[in-house]
């Protein structure tokens, strides 16, 4: 407590309950210990003394979901694991967040082509707080990642507001809606052709 | 005891086969011959057993698909559409290697979706069981013989075979979209 030795007199503080308890909700966000693929390690080093997650402290990993409030998914999401995901976050209780690190669980990342067992982002598994992109992102980046979920934190107003909406699980379908003229394969098809045509050099 | 060369050894598989190996490769990197599925386990325990090569190790099984899934490209291609089956073999006590392979069709009587027949090794060598469900997993090579033929990597409700080059990718798993 250096920075606040010797500021106060002998009094109360006075702060409101919700302040207090966003504070306290912020400055002890335990992350769940789960990695999937290499981002893990990048996570293991912010863990380490050189980043250190607990300066943030966010440093507790837990084991098991029930103690955890922030889940950091780190690298690739498969569909055989997909499911696993779901269940571990539905096992968290309120408030959770989640930080989707790296390439992979932004959106699939480098198997987003040809991975044919890939889950192309991990949002459309459970809905995801704080994207930080990345292959793998650097420790640093986590750590602003974090400072953003306590941002989300900071800004809560669970007493005086309605609780926050509860996300739809996953809360995106990952379908694009297409303009119309893509709509149906056909007149995707005379689109394209009309394309072509244009693009050909006049003759003569 | 003596290292042989990969001649030698495909000549050993000679000697005692005769024609049975359809064909080999002797300028390749890794020397290679071709035999039957038929005789597989036969030329195994053979490999395995004969004192002059004492295969105790199996490397690794590999599925290799020959395809080309474009029309336009395939009569390019510079090969029939088949798959094959390699084998790697390594011996402990002689250091010296042996590769070979099964020359198979894609689909076993050219019906799609029935897959072809080989053979199971894992009688001779343990750990072609789990080599071979992961062949069969990705690139749909049905092993009589095996204790367990199921998936190794993927889930157990997947369809299809996804190193096969007609694969298409699904749209949909357990409503998570996959493409």
């Amino acid at each position: 407590m250096g920075w606040l030795e010797g500021r106060f007199e002998e009094s109360v503080i006075t702060t409101s309950l919700e302040q207090a308890m966003n504070w306290a909700r912020e400055s002890s966000m335990w992350p769940m210990t789960f990695g999937l693929a290499c981002c893990a390690i990048e996570m293991m080093a912010v863990g380490c003394s050189r980043f250190d997650i607990d300066r943030f402290g966010a440093g507790a990993f837990r084991a098991t979901p029930r103690q955890a409030d922030l889940m950091i998914v780190a690298g690739t999401v498969n569909f055989k694991m997909a499911s696993r995901v779901r269940r571990l976050y539905n096992q968290m209780p309120d408030p959770k967040f989640v930080i989707a690190m790296g390439a992979c669980t932004c959106g699939g990342g480098p198997y987003y082509k040809y991975g044919y067992n890939v889950v192309k982002g991990v949002d459309l598994v459970v809905p995801v707080d704080v994207y930080v992109p990345g292959c793998p992102p650097r420790p640093e980046a986590l750590l602003e990642g974090l400072m953003r979920i306590q941002d989300k934190v900071r800004g809560m107003k669970d007493l005086t507001k309605e609780q926050p909406i509860d996300v739809p699980i996953p809360s995106r379908s990952g379908y694009v809606l297409l303009p119309p003229e893509l709509s149906d394969p056909v007149k995707a098809d005379a689109f394209a052709k009309k394309n072509k045509e244009l693009a050909t050099p006049a003759k003569g | 005891m003596p290292k042989l060369k990969a001649e030698e050894i495909i000549a050993a598989v000679e000697e005692k086969f005769g024609g049975r190996v359809k064909s080999k490769k002797l300028d390749a990197i890794d020397p290679f011959f071709v035999i039957e599925p038929g005789d597989l386990i036969e030329v195994c325990t053979f490999l395995r057993d004969d004192s002059r090569l004492r295969f105790e190790m199996l490397n690794s099984i590999s599925g290799v698909d020959y395809f080309e899934p474009d029309p336009k490209k395939a009569p390019k291609a510079g090969f029939e559409p088949h798959t094959e089956v390699v084998y790697h073999l390594s011996s402990i006590t002689h250091h010296h290697r042996a590769v070979f392979k099964l020359i198979l069709p894609r689909w076993k009587d050219n019906k799609p979706g029935e897959l072809p027949d080989v053979p199971s090794v894992s009688s001779l060598w343990k750990t072609a069981n789990w080599h071979e469900r992961e062949v069969f997993d990705l690139s749909g090579i049905n092993f009589v013989g095996h204790p367990d033929l199921t998936r190794i990597l993927l889930s157990d409700d997947w369809v299809g075979h996804p190193l096969r080059k007609d694969y298409e990718f699904p749209l949909e798993y357990h409503g998570i979209r996959g493409r």
